[in-house]
């Protein structure tokens, strides 16, 4: 699915390399998880997948189903099937929730040469699916984001997660700012949409997540590479000892 | 004083195109705003006040001519149930009005009251807008005050069950159009008032509101998209305790827009939200003048303005928050930001806050940006394509100002219409 070789990024306004040949590839119906220390580069490796500004790719490649992302703009490759839920969800006042859920759908639905979803068709799919979320009608009627708590944020992201049905899913710390039942809550959401055609690449610093939505296959990042691949008893060895040994190992 | 030449010969020029309608119960209030006029002259660039928005335009005799346009689009405020009085070019239409008549507020034409010797407007036509005058001069709204042709004289005595809505209508290029609003609302007393449409080719506005204690009333104004237009407008509004005033105003395109605010707290813990959103491309000169005067204990101000320029727009904002000695326990807020979508256009921000009370909260806060980065890739790794991506922004930068409208259904109005501006310039 999603197919990562020797990637490496710099930041565009200095010179300072991030990304130090990532290699990674996710395969559909499969959990990958991410962890490692802090500036380790995880996070700048989702945005460097979803298309934000201010990085620059100096080599290497990232294919999703075998179509270059790197060179695409961030709403081609939302059409293609890519979505990132941000670690800090954006709140944007003025703009509904459900007509900017309406927007994004129907938007990736005319790039991909799709018939526009009826309104009647998108607030019952809408409707139910947010339900499931917990995410009650007037947060779908206020302005994205705005107001809402870290919890009702990292649901409205899995909610847009729900609604665009990406093939690949790149969660970035998901778990930070949550609390035990919101975690709980936002994960189930996850795994509602485990699926034999879908990837997921899952950044976390912490083990307590992959608790709930549990991983195929567990990486530790360092200094802008891999540096360990394992399996879920990996994220286990994180969670006891730190991750001194795993770098004292590989050093 | 004698005035310098220049000023004197423009005010003397523009005295002589007009002339002043019968009186009635207002004579003595139009004559005594017309020796204002002559006492202070008419405004010209080097007065302060006028520094970044050249008066000429508004101050020659004869109004520049202005193309009638033709939008295509149902006038604003069609779909609300609504008591429509329409002006053409200044002018009232009997006929494309509704009767006037509604439960709760008494409506009468301004020119109908030159037949009557008594009349409860007489206590605030042209004294409201004299009370204005200091510590700053505002003589285009004396002007108005003496020469009006017409306009509503409105008391709101209960709550009417809708909106009272001013059309105007812009059929003549070379309209020059004068018109004065007085509005009393009583005590316990609340209605909204819709203000929409351009007006004339070059339109004087003059508002004045005396809101009594308790009293509330909504003021919601959109001033057209004809691209030619040149507006001054005045709003003066007075308010008792516990008293609500709250006004947005909406411009879309239009050559010069001056809109000036003088607001004045009589009452305590009274509320006034003076906010406007406005989008401008090219030949687009618009000005906010707001001046709050608190001059009561626990009163709230609010100023919200947001400015969207491109192509070469300018945005101006003069506001001012006055706070008078024992006015304690003021709540001033005042933001004025634009979002300049392009190197050519600039915005000119003059905030200005004067206290002489100890006990306040007053904030202010002016700045110039473009679109938020963050929200715009948010949209757009949601599939939302840039130039889309780019209105929403849009339409969330001027959010702030657009919530300060109590009706959810009158702001959506007014976001479609943003967001049509926005979409035709893709």
């Amino acid at each position: 699915m999603l197919e990562i070789k020797n990637l490496h990024v710099k930041l565009e306004e200095e010179d300072k390399q991030i990304l130090k040949g990532v290699n990674l590839t996710v395969e559909a119906g499969k959990v990958h998880a991410i962890m490692g220390p802090n500036g380790s580069g995880k996070s700048t490796l989702s945005y460097v997948l979803a298309g934000k500004d201010g990085y620059e790719v100096t080599e290497g490649s990232a294919t999703l189903a075998g179509e270059e992302l790197l060179e695409l703009e961030p709403e081609e490759r939302a059409a293609l099937g890519v979505f990132l839920a941000f670690q800090y969800p954006v709140e944007i006042p003025g703009v509904g929730n459900m007509t900017f859920l309406r927007t994004a759908v129907n938007a990736q639905r005319k790039a991909r040469g799709e018939e526009e979803l009826s309104a009647s068709d998108f607030l019952k799919v809408v409707r139910e699916k947010a339900k499931t979320l917990k995410i009650d009608a007037d947060m779908l009627k206020r302005p994205v984001n705005v107001g809402f708590s870290g919890g009702e944020k990292k649901r409205n992201e899995i909610l847009q997660m729900a609604m665009l049905e990406p093939k690949m899913c790149i969660l970035d710390e998901t778990d930070s700012g949550l609390d035990v039942d919101a975690m709980k809550l936002v994960a189930d959401g996850v795994n509602a949409l485990r699926d034999e055609g879908r990837g997921f690449l899952v950044i976390t610093h912490y083990q307590r997540l992959l608790d709930h939505i549990k991983p195929d296959v567990v990486h530790i990042m360092a200094d802008g590479r891999i540096i360990k691949t394992g399996g879920p008893e990996l994220a286990l060895e994180v969670e006891n000892n730190g991750y001194a040994d795993i770098l004292a190992e590989v050093a | 004083m004698a005035l310098p030449e220049l000023k004197q010969s423009t005010t003397e020029a523009r005295l002589a195109s007009l002339s002043m309608p019968a009186g009635g119960c207002l004579e003595a209030a139009r004559r005594a705003a017309i020796s204002r006029v002559q006492a202070t002259g008419l405004p010209d660039r080097r007065d302060e006040y006028w520094k970044y928005t050249r008066p000429d335009t508004l101050t020659v005799a004869e109004a520049p001519k202005a193309a009638v346009f033709d939008s295509g689009e149902e006038p604003m405020f069609d779909a609300f149930d609504r008591i429509k009085i329409v002006f053409v070019d200044g002018v009232f239409d009997a006929a494309a009005s509704d009767d006037l008549a509604l439960e709760g507020v008494s409506i009468e034409r301004l020119a109908d009251l030159a037949g009557k010797d008594i009349h409860w407007s007489k206590d605030i036509y042209g004294v409201l807008e004299a009370r204005g005058q200091s510590p700053v001069e505002r003589p285009l709204a004396a002007l108005n005050t003496g020469y009006a042709t017409d306009g509503v004289v409105i008391h709101v005595t209960g709550r009417p069950s809708k909106p009272i809505n001013l059309v105007y209508r812009h059929q003549s290029d070379s309209s020059d159009a004068m018109l004065h609003h007085v509005v009393k609302v009583d005590s316990g007393a609340e209605a909204t008032i819709l203000e929409n449409g351009p007006a004339a080719s070059r339109f004087s506005h003059v508002m004045e509101i005396d809101i009594a204690d308790t009293g509330t009333l909504h003021l919601v104004r959109a001033q057209g998209r004809d691209h030619e237009l040149r507006n001054a407008t005045h709003l003066f509004a007075r308010l008792g305790r516990e008293s609500v005033f709250k006004s947005f105003t909406l411009t879309v395109n239009g050559v010069l827009t001056r809109n000036e605010a003088v607001i004045e707290f009589l009452g305590d813990d009274a509320v006034a939200h003076v906010a406007g959103a406005c989008v401008g491309d090219g030949d687009f000169h618009h000005d906010d003048t707001v001046f709050v005067t608190h001059d009561a204990v626990n009163c709230e101000s609010r100023q919200v303005f947001k400015k969207v320029l491109r192509n070469g727009a300018t945005g101006v904002f003069q506001g001012k928050i006055l706070v008078k000695e024992g006015a304690q326990k003021t709540d001033g807020y005042q933001i004025s930001q634009s979002l300049l979508l392009d190197d050519d256009s600039q915005f000119l921000a003059k905030p200005e806050l004067e206290i002489y009370a100890d006990d306040v909260a007053c904030s202010h806060g002016s700045t110039s940006g473009a679109i938020d980065e963050d929200g715009l890739f948010y949209l757009r790794s949601r599939g939302v394509p840039e130039a889309e991506a780019t209105d929403l922004m849009t339409l969330a930068f001027l959010a702030e100002a657009v919530e300060e409208i109590d009706s959810d259904d009158i702001a959506a109005s007014i976001n479609d219409r943003l967001y049509g501006w926005l979409a035709r310039r893709r």
